[in-house]
């Protein structure tokens, strides 16, 4: 909301007031000013000026040389081309070292052989348009009117009435009576302690009677119909507004077009009310009626569009036709035009969120939609309308038919809250006695009576006492309250699972991985970049009705796809080797009456210096810090996103804990990535089920170990787990450790065959283990494997 | 023997003056000192010496004797360590050359800040709630007095999974689904993701961060969030950081405000980071409003609350002065690996 300080000043009297002072009051009792920025602030140097001569350049057959009284004691020589002056016009003249509009810098210089002192300036080069000075001309120095002061030496912005300050208002969508010059004047009444005057809004008419005009108004839904009220003029007489009102449209960031309309622009900018003007020609049957559009009906809006209607739009339709959608804009017919001799003004309140809809659906959010859809003030019809009519006449634009047809078929009832200046204190925590509160209330233009407040019409939001609070705290002064520490019992710290995520995040840190965020929405062909197949459960996600694009536009069920993105990434950038982790979130639909399930994946990608085994050795410490020292690890040949030989799930107790691998070089070729890749994807939430992070003594051992080295020859696509696994049953309790110190293949080991070398320790704990005891394990070691095949290498 | 015994001594001294290495030394006390060394060979002459004659040279030839052993234990000492020193000296470094290389992961600059905000709050006696990230649309909106209609539902443009169903737009669901299971006194914070349906730049990104929170007890004011904020912008920016209560709207606070801090780079001057303001906006509060504690079925008559959110993003980027967020998302290592 852009907010005119001379139109401000019209109704509060804030002059002595700076601009800086003003916008941070205004900004601390609850009005947040943006910016604000003064007219014209980019001119400088430019006065007014008068031709006192003019006479054709010597060497030039369209360039003059005007003598112009500056206000200095001698005129001022400036040599133009433009062909519209004649003596004694007063006109804007940018002297030696000015600025006009676009920052560009006038200097005195020869022009053809004669000197100029400056320059003569258009419309334009003062940042201005034709519809700032409809009586100017575009490519002809503005040659200034009666509505100017004509004071030679004079700065021309004060001159003209570009002298204005606009402050830019963010308002809150709670405040949509803030959107409005009487709205922000009654804010910054109450913030500096002045006096507000309203504008009056009475007027005469010219007698007759509206009905013989208007002859009915009907609101046929009147659930998204509040109120309509109309009023007729007629001998309408189109002309220009006087300076004074273009200037406070100007400032406001809208364009001034004739007296009419810009009347009903002033009364929205003035009162937050939008008005309309329908053209009486064509309103068929002389009647108004506010009714849901039928399904397929056609508009062309006042922007020449054609729109095709539903029946959840409000349309204002006459007789035979819809000639405005409610609220949003209205028909090609109904605008005001030259030979416009009788118009009908409207004004209305409709069903916020229904404008909403039906200006998202049309796909034109107008000045007026965005102000009613914030919800407006039923109670404000008549007023904005009545100031409409008083305008009229001030403007002389037309003749004012007696009387108003004013539908309102359920008017609000006012909102009474009790007075309780006792718990306002309490709640915020200050001590402003009850006198003081009403003071506060009264200012804002509620009334305080018999332990009642009632509250104003234009205030939607004020419905509990906690509104009152804050009315309350934002006029004593939020600085003011005290600081006041937090004291009693706490009982706060990391949960359990908290805890556990900061050890395992810790954990992958030292690991050498670094963290990564990314997005929890993707792209469908995600799935296909990781070679998902068709049939692939994984490709029931979560889908967004409305994304964004195709690219974010479905939900995780995998972490693989947004690792794999990074990676490519980071391979892209030319980063030779990168370990990266995220604790990620899949999600896993549950059907619509379910939330889904969201998962996270501790999810490992490297590449670059490394292998399969130095992932896994990664998982496997991971693992270890979480105390999981029991699973099983299985090969996983067909996960088509991974190496069908180099791939494993690691289990506990059936369940698939992790899958970790090397990606599949289809899947490193769909990402464009030429180095091999290693993902493993961990079930964060299983991990923590099974997880034992505590941790108890046990002795060390007493008594001396015995190590025993042994090789075995077994088939090639022997897993060594499984021989690990047999070792351990076979040799008892006092194997203590075992560890697989050597692979071998080729040489004189048969070609499907390999060697794998173990390192034993046994030890009793509580004797010294013979050398016997630990032959014989070792001699049942050897026979268990034997009978999978492995032979001891001799 | 007398003179024999001295000439031995003076012979062994001197050829031991001359020894410099461990070898030569063994060979000398051999020599000299060995079972079938010089000076074993006169003691064993000892027999044929006169009963007075046998304790004067028995003495001497321990006298010999030490004072050689005495000189080959020095010159053993002064050679080992001599060889010590040349060997620490033959295994010089050039301590100069880099060290081997070793990789520790970097955390995530959104987490650090994170983490940081977690352990502020952590010391004032709060928990770490959490929340779904697809919520029902009465959680998101209806529950915190945003109803059907609600302008507010157009400023958080929402991606919908279906009528009921959405990607929440920010983290105050977390307040009503604690309050449905915690009975005050409450303290809580509840980060995590949100999701807006903004187009990517350098200041918006569809999916980002919040930390909301919670405090609901008997008789909470508006001075216990100005403190509570306050300590929070002071552990955060440092013991001279000011604050500054704006009013503003939320659906789901009365009154609102929202907290600006003094600019931690100009201290309140003015300077391009606060846009000369010498304020910095860094969180939305207010009181809870009295039909939210209901709707967490809290009697709003006995007890109240305030509630606060800032966005985890913004912090990040004053705090390591990060001037674009895709660099968030896009997880460059050169970036990740600053921090």
């Amino acid at each position: 909301m852009d907010l005119s300080r001379k139109w401000l000043l019209d109704y509060v009297d804030v002059s002595d007031i700076s601009d800086k002072e003003f916008a941070d009051a205004m900004t601390l009792s609850g009005s947040k000013v943006e910016c604000y920025e003064k007219e014209g602030h980019g001119l400088s140097n430019i006065v007014v000026g008068k031709i006192l001569s003019l006479e054709k350049h010597p060497d030039s057959d369209h360039m003059w040389i005007c003598m112009v009284d500056t206000g200095e004691e001698e005129p001022t020589q400036i040599v133009t081309g433009a062909q519209n002056l004649s003596v004694d016009d007063f006109v804007p003249a940018a002297l030696d070292n000015s600025v006009v509009a676009g920052d560009k810098k006038i200097k005195k210089g020869k022009l053809r052989g004669v000197l100029s002192c400056g320059m003569l300036c258009s419309v334009a080069e003062l940042g201005l348009t034709l519809h700032d000075f409809p009586y100017a001309i575009e490519d002809g120095i503005f040659i200034l009117g009666d509505d100017c002061q004509k004071v030679p030496g004079m700065d021309i912005k004060e001159a003209i009435g570009l002298n204005d300050t606009v402050t830019e208002f963010e308002i809150t969508p709670n405040r949509p009576d803030c959107l409005s010059v009487t709205g922000l004047a009654r804010e910054a009444a109450v913030t500096f302690g002045r006096k507000l005057t309203l504008p009056s809004n009475e007027y005469k008419t010219a007698g007759g009677d509206v009905r013989d005009h208007l002859h009915s108004v009907t609101i046929e839904a009147p659930d998204k119909c509040y109120r309509y009220a109309g009023a007729v003029v007629k001998n309408v007489r189109i002309k220009t507004s006087p300076l004074w009102l273009r200037e406070r449209l100007r400032a406001s960031g809208v364009r001034p077009i004739n007296n009419i309309v810009d009347i009903t622009n002033f009364v929205m900018l003035e009162y937050g009310q939008p008005m309309h003007a329908f053209d009486l020609r064509y309103l068929d049957g002389g009647k108004v009626i506010v009714r849901n559009a039928k399904d397929g009906e056609k508009i062309t809006t006042l922007d020449a569009q054609e729109r095709t209607l539903t029946p959840d739009m409000l349309v204002i339709a006459d007789e035979n036709k819809p000639v405005a959608v409610a609220g949003v804009m209205g028909g090609e017919f109904s605008g005001i035009m030259d030979d416009t001799n009788a118009i009908v003004f409207e004004s209305a309140c409709f069903n916020g969120p229904s404008v909403r809809i039906t200006a998202k659906k049309l796909g034109m959010r107008t000045e007026a939609s965005a102000r009613f859809e914030k919800g407006l003030d039923s109670d404000g019809c008549l007023t904005s309308l009545k100031r409409a009519l008083q305008l009229v006449e001030m403007l002389d634009a037309g003749d004012i038919v007696e009387g108003i047809i004013d539908e309102y078929p359920e008017p609000k009832t006012q909102t009474v809250l009790d007075f309780c200046p006792d718990w306002i204190n309490e709640f915020i925590g200050i001590d402003v006695s009850a006198d003081e509160q009403q003071k506060i209330l009264e200012a804002l233009d509620f009334e305080v009576k018999d332990g009642k407040v009632y509250v104003p019409s234009f205030r939607l939001d004020v419905e509990h006492k906690a509104d009152l609070s804050e009315e309350i705290a934002r006029f004593y002064g939020f600085d003011k309250i005290a600081t006041h520490f937090l004291t009693g019992e706490a009982d706060g710290g990391f949960s359990d699972e908290q805890k556990f995520e900061n050890l395992m995040v810790n954990t992958v840190l030292s690991l050498g991985f670094t963290e990564i965020c990314t997005y929890s929405f993707m792209s469908p062909k995600a799935y296909d970049k990781i070679c998902l197949p068709e049939n692939s459960p994984l490709r029931n996600s979560v889908v967004i009705t409305n994304p964004l694009g195709e690219d974010t536009s479905i939900m995780r069920t995998t972490s693989l796809a947004s690792m794999m993105e990074i990676l490519a990434r980071n391979y892209n950038n030319r980063n030779l080797a990168v370990n990266l982790f995220e604790n990620a979130t899949v999600y896993t639909p549950n059907g619509s009456e379910q939330l889904p399930s969201e998962t996270k994946m501790l999810t490992l990608g490297m590449y670059g210096n490394c292998d399969y085994f130095t992932l896994k050795g990664k998982v496997e410490k991971i693992l270890e810090t979480a105390g999981v020292y029991e699973y099983d690890v299985e090969p996983v040949r067909d996960n088509v996103s991974y190496h069908p030989g180099r791939t494993a799930e690691i289990l506990v107790d059936g369940k698939r804990l992790a899958l970790l691998g090397e990606i599949h070089p289809d899947v490193l070729e769909n990402y464009s990535v030429g180095t091999k890749v290693y993902v493993a994807e961990i079930n964060f939430d299983m991990l923590y089920e099974i997880k034992n992070t505590l941790r108890l003594y046990k002795q060390l051992p007493k008594y001396p170990a015995l190590t025993r080295d042994l090789a075995f020859v077994c088939d090639r696509d022997m897993p060594v787990l499984r021989l690990e696994k047999l070792m351990k049953k076979a040799a008892g309790k006092n194997l203590e450790h075992i560890e697989l110190f050597d692979v071998y293949q080729g040489g004189n080991i048969a070609f499907d065959k390999k060697s794998v070398a173990f390192s034993l320790r046994l030890r009793a704990a509580d004797r010294t283990l013979t050398d016997e005891e630990a032959d014989s394990a070792v001699k049942k070691i050897i026979k268990a494997l034997s009978e999978i095949g492995a032979v001891l290498r001799s | 023997m007398k003179a024999q015994l001295e000439a031995i001594k003076n012979q062994a001294l001197e050829a031991l003056s001359e020894v410099n290495d461990l070898a030569c030394l063994d060979a000398l006390r051999v020599k000299y000192l060995g079972k079938k060394g010089e000076l074993t060979a006169i003691l064993k002459q000892m027999g044929k010496l006169t009963p007075e004659e046998r304790p004067v040279i028995g003495q001497l030839a321990n006298e010999v004797r030490a004072a050689i052993e005495n000189v080959i234990e020095e010159t053993e000492n002064k050679l080992k360590s001599e060889a010590k020193k040349q060997q620490l000296l033959n295994e010089t470094l050039d301590v100069t050359m880099p060290g081997s290389k070793n990789t520790i992961g970097h955390r995530h600059p959104l987490s650090i800040v994170l983490d940081e905000v977690k352990e502020i709050f952590i010391g004032m006696g709060f928990k770490i709630a959490t929340g779904p990230e697809i919520e029902w649309d009465y959680y998101n909106f209806e529950a915190l007095n945003i109803p059907e209609g609600h302008p507010a539902r157009d400023t958080q443009d929402t991606f919908y999974i279906t009528e009921k169903m959405l990607l929440r737009t920010q983290t105050s669901p977390c307040q009503i689904r604690y309050m449905e299971n915690n009975k005050p006194p409450i303290r809580m914070i509840a980060p995590g993701r949100v999701f807006r349906s903004d187009p990517v730049d350098a200041t918006h990104s569809p999916v980002f961060h919040q930390i909301e929170g919670l405090v609901v007890d008997k008789n909470i004011t508006m001075a216990d969030l100005k403190g509570n904020l306050l300590t929070l912008a002071k552990k955060l920016y440092g013991e001279d950081t000011a604050i500054r209560l704006r009013p503003h709207h939320f659906p789901f606070t009365e009154p609102s405000c929202e907290i600006d801090v003094s600019c931690f780079r100009c201290g309140g001057k003015g300077c391009p980071m606060c846009k000369g303001e010498g304020w910095i906006e860094i969180l939305g509060a207010g009181m809870v409003h009295p039909k939210v504690l209901e709707r967490g079925g809290i009697d709003p008559e006995e007890y109240s609350g305030f509630a606060f959110g800032l966005g985890v993003e913004r912090l990040a980027m004053f705090r390591f002065s990060v001037d674009d967020m895709r660099h968030y998302f896009d997880n460059d290592v050169r970036f990740l690996e600053q921090f």
